[in-house]
């Protein structure tokens, strides 16, 4: 649905060459939710301003739905962006104008008529939950609310596909949970696909089905979200579920093991014990319910044959650091 | 001078200063709401980038800030005469008021024009709007209320340059207060002048005050 290849953006600041956006290559399926993790200043947010060309890159295409944007001209990428929902991560609503009026602003735009826009709002602003809040001002709205419109305006156009800027990270982690859920719901329901930028591993952790984490400009590991916390050297694995520290007792030799998928769910330790016939106790860690899946880390401590048992565990498909 | 007299005399002066700055800042208001959105979007990083054009409207309304209003007045009687056919009287005075009013609303207008967040403008880019849209529904609607506290500090410094108008027989409250007040001691003709004219500034702000109430939603 999403096709970018070899994307890059420099910017000229203070007479310095920033490299925000260093040469990404991302495919992103349809009705699937990709999330792109980094920290302030990765260039995520850059990335995905180049997505729907408000930032023009300096070299790659962005092709989106079958269609290339980076080649289109003015008036033909103005009818494409009205296909691309954006969520911001402060709202960017009109202040002068009412929840429902921000929501037919977007169908003014798209040249929706009188007559029908009144009841698309209402459709709209119903499916996000916030029929009942239709008269009121952004002003008067909580930060959820005011969220909930901004996606509600996003979804004017009837969109195939939803960027969001950073949705959640001005909200508080219970309205977080709830705008998730809603992102979650249409992507469910209306087979949306949903591009996503964020710092917060409980976004990734809750409605991505794939991710990639971004560095200085770069993707240093992407892919589908249960695939990645296979792997031991996964820096999204480190991030969602940190290793543990705690401490083992004399003649014990610990593994570090990543399970998800088929492994999170499978009688592993049990199969270990009894194949090896060593004593294996678990120190920390546990397993947790995703957006695509079941996933997490358990430091385990075993009597003895650490090097048969990491091998045994490889074997099911679990991660285990070497 | 009788009562009488005097009521008759600030009649006159009050319905020449409206009609001066009244018509004024309607011309204020178009030219000076053109100029700023133009600044506005040929800035570097606008909607419509053109550092030349940006560069000459700034230097243009920054000439015409800086020109002290009454010689504005005799220099533009060249430009006045070939407007409106005359260099004297009311009407020829709302040429250089406007003139000197515009650049001063036109900076206000972008100042307020800038006060409207970026990703409020982003996001309006993102939705497919054009330029046109994103002028006449979220630049100058978003900004409305600051355009109007704007226009009302205009208005009220139109007040104030109208009594200058006298210079070339424009009349007025301002002129007014010159003739009878000052150049014929006759000091209380001065001191009504004043009373109205701080009531008329009074009214101008409270209009303006309640108008920005009621536009702002923040």
């Amino acid at each position: 649905m999403i096709r970018i290849e070899g994307l890059r953006k420099t910017y000229r600041a203070r007479r310095r060459e920033v490299v925000a956006v260093d040469g990404v290559d991302l495919r992103v399926r349809p009705g699937e939710i990709f999330g792109v993790l980094g920290r302030s200043g990765a260039g995520k947010s850059t990335l995905l301003r180049c997505v729907n060309l408000l930032e023009r890159p300096d070299a790659g295409t962005v092709e989106v739905d079958g269609v290339e944007l980076t080649g289109l001209g003015e008036r033909r990428l103005r009818e494409q962006r009205r296909r691309l929902g954006m969520v911001h991560q402060h709202f960017a609503l009109l202040a002068s104008r009412t929840a429902a009026g921000n929501v037919a602003y977007a169908l003014e735009v798209a040249g929706v008529p009188r007559a029908e826009r009144a009841r698309r709002v209402a459709e709209l602003l119903e499916l996000v939950g916030l029929a009942d809040r239709a008269g009121a001002y952004p002003a008067q709205l909580s930060g959820g609310q005011k969220q909930r419109v901004g996606i509600a305006r996003a979804l004017a156009a009837d969109p195939k596909v939803l960027l969001s800027d950073e949705a959640t990270s001005a909200l508080d982690p219970e309205t977080t949970r709830s705008v998730l859920d809603l992102l979650l719901d249409l992507n469910r329901r209306l087979g949306l696909t949903i591009l996503l930028i964020t710092h917060e591993m409980e976004v990734v952790k809750r409605i991505c089905h794939s991710a990639a984490v971004m560095r200085d400009g770069r993707f240093v590991e992407s892919g589908p979200v249960t695939e990645l916390l296979a792997r031991p050297e996964s820096e999204l694995a480190r991030g969602l579920f940190p290793p543990s520290q705690a401490p083992v007792r004399d003649g014990e030799e610990v593994l570090d093991v990543l399970v998800s998928g088929e492994a999170a769910d499978a009688p592993l330790l049990s199969a270990l014990a009894r194949e090896l016939g060593i004593d294996v106790r678990l120190i920390d860690g546990g397993v947790e319910t995703l957006a695509t899946g079941r996933a997490g880390r358990l430091r385990l401590a075993v009597s003895g044959k650490r090097a048969e048992a990491a091998d045994f565990l490889r074997a099911r498909g679990a991660g285990v650091a070497a | 001078m009788t009562f009488g007299e005097l009521t008759e005399l600030l009649w006159e002066g009050l319905k020449e200063t409206l009609w001066m700055v009244g018509v004024a800042t309607l011309v204020t208001v178009v030219g000076g709401l053109l100029i700023g959105v133009l600044l506005v979007l040929t800035d570097r990083g606008g909607l419509l980038p053109a550092r030349p054009v940006n560069a000459l409207l700034g230097l243009i309304v920054n000439v015409g800030r800086s020109l002290p209003f009454i010689i504005l007045l005799v220099a533009v009687i060249p430009f006045t005469r070939a407007l409106v056919g005359t260099t004297i009287g009311t009407t020829a005075a709302i040429v250089p008021l406007a003139i000197g009013a515009i650049p001063f609303y036109a900076r206000l207008v972008e100042t307020a024009l800038r006060e409207v967040p970026a990703d409020v403008v982003a996001a309006a880019v993102a939705m497919g709007s054009s330029r046109a849209q994103i002028v006449g529904k979220v630049l100058l609607r978003e900004a409305r209320s600051g355009l109007v506290a704007g226009l009302t500090v205009t208005v009220i410094a139109l007040v104030g340059y109208s009594a200058m108008a006298g210079v070339v027989g424009g009349g007025g409250l301002g002129d007014l207060a010159i003739r009878y007040g000052y150049q014929r001691f006759e000091t209380e003709v001065m001191i009504a002048t004043v009373v109205v004219l701080v009531v008329l500034v009074q009214l101008v702000q409270m209009l303006g005050d309640v108008l920005v109430r009621r536009l702002s939603h923040r």
